[in-house]
């Protein structure tokens, strides 16, 4: 048992660290007032191999692993909640369900535009009456000869408005329920494919948030992802990987506002004295601290599984649920500790708390995780 | 093209304390980096690499820890690397250590070698001038920019207190470089993953031409005589008024400490 970074692990985290501190940290602020996508980070994050970290090599990859990967997305969002999940949503939802079912020609045409990069990913399940009962697809496939013509529509998908590659699901069999859904892999501007609406929301407001909409789309059948019917399960393994991103991502925004609120006691003064002089302040940071420390055992245990090739699925609801619950409550005191200037725009907790409850709801609830958790206990 | 640089690994300054008592820094818990002249100095040398076609070999001279800097420079884009390292370089001075650089640079074939102008823990600014004088190379110091005509003439722009020089030098030579020279790449994600495939190649005295008595605490004529911290002063007091009153508060002030 080991529990210290490689050498290879430690020279990363510096450089993810430099790289947050000196790019991303800056337009924090600015991309969630202005709700605005930050393209020029995308950019310099796709010229140092951010967008393809856990991506072999021999698809235009970093050929790293998925605990470098997670420690990416909890560096970015410990500055930024927005840039964390833009990078998640990318490599675990879209780059790696193709990496782990595409055809060999279908990774040879997407891996390295993705993993460059070039091209932004998105993955689209939820539909409006499609949520945590995701086996509920409306939007359909039909076959017509060699291609598949789609109709729905999906919601709230991440990334929609600047992504390239959509990884989506489609019922190509009504009547056999979640055996009736296929994958399919469709790129910007397929005649009858549009994006709808964006959302206005509480947190991660950088991260364009929109509807996808299919009015008679014709999908060659090369575009399907993986086996016809096989797309619920194909859908669930990449969401149980998509978790130890979006964990990432709550233990980095929970370790952020630990950052803040530290430097923030030891400058504020109350009754004659910093305000980290009291006790409840110091017991406080020790919660909040223990349980961000735990959050990251759990996010790293789950990535070390899944890059041993060691089932990670239950490991990975745990790290999310959490995680996710640790940043909701580390973010929330955060906020107290820093008083009345907290609830304000001035001081970055108040984005951070916003950022953090989006992490008990999507990939899955925090219910969704306390289901799959129990399911395998009393199996 | 060849180029080499010399990069060392230096204590990150802007995170060291002083240890008001002894006067000594506090070594604990304070990140080794690249000193941040040389990490300039192999940006100018990648830089080169990307526009013209260049190999880009990196040495340091220092104790086992300092592969890290190698690595991060293999992660940038070098290409080789050497870490020059013996119990028979410890406590050397300046001249020493250049003598020893030098030794292994003898075996190296090169067109432009590259220093830091300084190291921010040492400050001698000395090295890179010494390693010309050792090897007998032409020398510019304190160099912003350079470009090579594909031929053998460099032309340098050398930072000066009055403003800027312009020169041109024919390959082989030395030059040392400003941080300012530009802003150096990140290191790259597939970068770093490579940088622990690849081998840092290790050299001791044996690997290079020297005389082992011009070496090491031998070879240093330098010794330090005392070594202290400068007081703090204590802060300033501010007084926000208009001018007329401001000259009396000064001037006041000046008679109190007997300065009038
Ligand atoms: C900002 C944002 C980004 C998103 N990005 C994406 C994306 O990129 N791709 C994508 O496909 N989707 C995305 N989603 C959708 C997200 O995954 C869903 O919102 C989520 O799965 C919940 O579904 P729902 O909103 O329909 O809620 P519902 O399913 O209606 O849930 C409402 C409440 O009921 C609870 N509940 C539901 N069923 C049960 C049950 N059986 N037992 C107990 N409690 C239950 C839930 O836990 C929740 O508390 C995103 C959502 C948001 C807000
Ligand atoms: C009086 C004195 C006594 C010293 N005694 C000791 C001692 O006992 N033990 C001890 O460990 N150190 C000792 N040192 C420190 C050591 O000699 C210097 O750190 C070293 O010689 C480099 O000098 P500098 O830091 O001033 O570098 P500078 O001359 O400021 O560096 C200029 C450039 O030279 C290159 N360079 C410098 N050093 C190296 C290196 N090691 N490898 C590769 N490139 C390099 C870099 O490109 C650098 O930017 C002493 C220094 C002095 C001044």
């Amino acid at each position: 048992m080991n529990f210290s970074l490689t050498k290879e692990q430690e020279l990363f985290q510096q450089m993810i660290r430099d790289f947050a501190e000196n790019e991303v940290k800056p337009l924090a602020a600015e991309i969630d007032e202005q709700e605005r996508f930050p393209i020029e980070t995308v950019e310099k994050m796709a010229k140092i191999g951010i967008m393809g970290i856990p991506i072999p090599k021999q698809y235009g990859g970093a050929g790293g692993n998925n605990l470098m990967y997670s420690m990416a997305v909890e560096e970015l969002s410990a500055v930024c909640g927005t840039t964390g999940v833009i990078v998640s949503a990318h490599t675990s939802l879209c780059a790696a369900p193709i990496l782990e079912n595409g055809t060999e020609e279908q990774k040879q045409k997407y891996l390295p535009k993705l993993a460059s990069g070039e091209w932004i990913g998105a993955f689209g399940l939820t539909e409006p009456n499609a949520g945590t009962d995701a086996a509920g697809q409306q939007t359909t496939a039909v076959e017509d000869g060699d291609n598949y013509i789609i109709n729905g529509s999906k919601i709230f998908i991440t990334n929609a408005e600047y992504a390239h590659v959509y990884v989506i699901f489609a019922m190509t069999d009504k009547s056999q329920g979640t055996r009736g859904i296929t994958a399919f892999i469709i790129e910007k501007g397929t005649p009858g494919f549009s994006i709808g609406k964006k959302e206005k929301k509480m947190g991660i407001k950088g991260s364009a948030t929109c509807e996808l909409i299919f009015e008679n789309c014709v999908l060659p059948k090369t575009n399907m992802l993986g086996k016809l019917s096989k797309g619920f399960g194909i859908a669930m393994k990449t969401l149980d990987g998509g978790r130890i991103g979006i964990a990432a991502q709550a233990l980095g925004l929970a370790q952020g506002a630990i950052n803040e609120t530290v430097k923030y006691v030891k400058e504020r003064k109350q009754f004659g004295r910093a305000i980290s002089a009291f006790q409840n302040t110091q017991f406080q940071l020790a919660d909040m601290n223990t349980k961000t420390e735990a959050s990251r055992m759990l996010v790293r245990k789950a990535a070390y599984k899944k890059d041993q090739k060691i089932p990670y699925s239950v490991d990975a609801a745990m790290a999310k649920l959490y995680a996710a619950e640790t940043a909701m409550e580390v973010t929330n005191k955060a906020v107290q500790l820093h008083g009345g200037y907290g609830y304000t725009r001035e001081y970055p907790v108040e984005r951070m708390m916003r950022d953090a409850k989006i992490t008990e709801i999507y990939e899955g609830t925090s219910e969704v995780q306390r289901m799959v958790i129990s399911a395998n206990m009393l199996k | 093209m060849k180029i080499v640089v010399c990069i060392k690994q230096v204590p990150d300054t802007t995170e060291i304390k002083i240890d008001p008592k002894t006067g000594t820094l506090i070594r604990e818990g304070v990140p080794s980096i690249m000193n941040p002249d040389d990490k300039g100095g192999l940006e100018m040398a990648l830089q080169l690499k990307e526009e013209q076609g260049a190999h880009v070999t990196v040495i340091t001279m220092g104790p086992p820890q300092a592969d890290l800097i190698l690595r991060e420079a293999f992660a940038m884009g070098a290409d080789r690397a050497i870490l020059l390292t013996d119990r028979k370089f410890a406590g050397a001075d300046t001249l020493a250590t250049s003598y020893a650089l030098a030794g292994a640079l003898k075996k190296l074939d090169f067109d432009l070698l590259i220093t830091g102008r300084q190291a921010i823990d040492g400050d001698t600014a000395q090295v890179g001038p010494q390693i010309a004088e050792h090897l007998d190379l032409p020398q510019v110091s304190y160099l912003e920019d350079l470009k090579f005509d594909g031929d053998k003439t460099f032309t340098m722009k050398r930072h000066i207190e009055e403003g800027y020089q312009i020169l041109e030098v024919e390959a082989p030579c030395v030059v040392t470089v400003l941080a300012s020279a530009n802003n150096p790449r990140y290191m790259s994600v597939g970068g770093i993953v490579d940088a622990y495939q690849k081998e840092v190649e290790i050299w001791g005295k044996d690997q290079i031409e020297v005389d082992e008595t011009l070496l090491g605490l031998k070879g240093s004529p330098t010794s330090v005589h005392k070594a202290f911290a400068r007081g703090l002063k204590p802060a300033g007091e501010l007084y926000e008024v208009e001018t007329d009153e401001a000259v009396g508060i000064i001037i006041n002030k000046m008679k109190e400490k007997f300065i009038l």
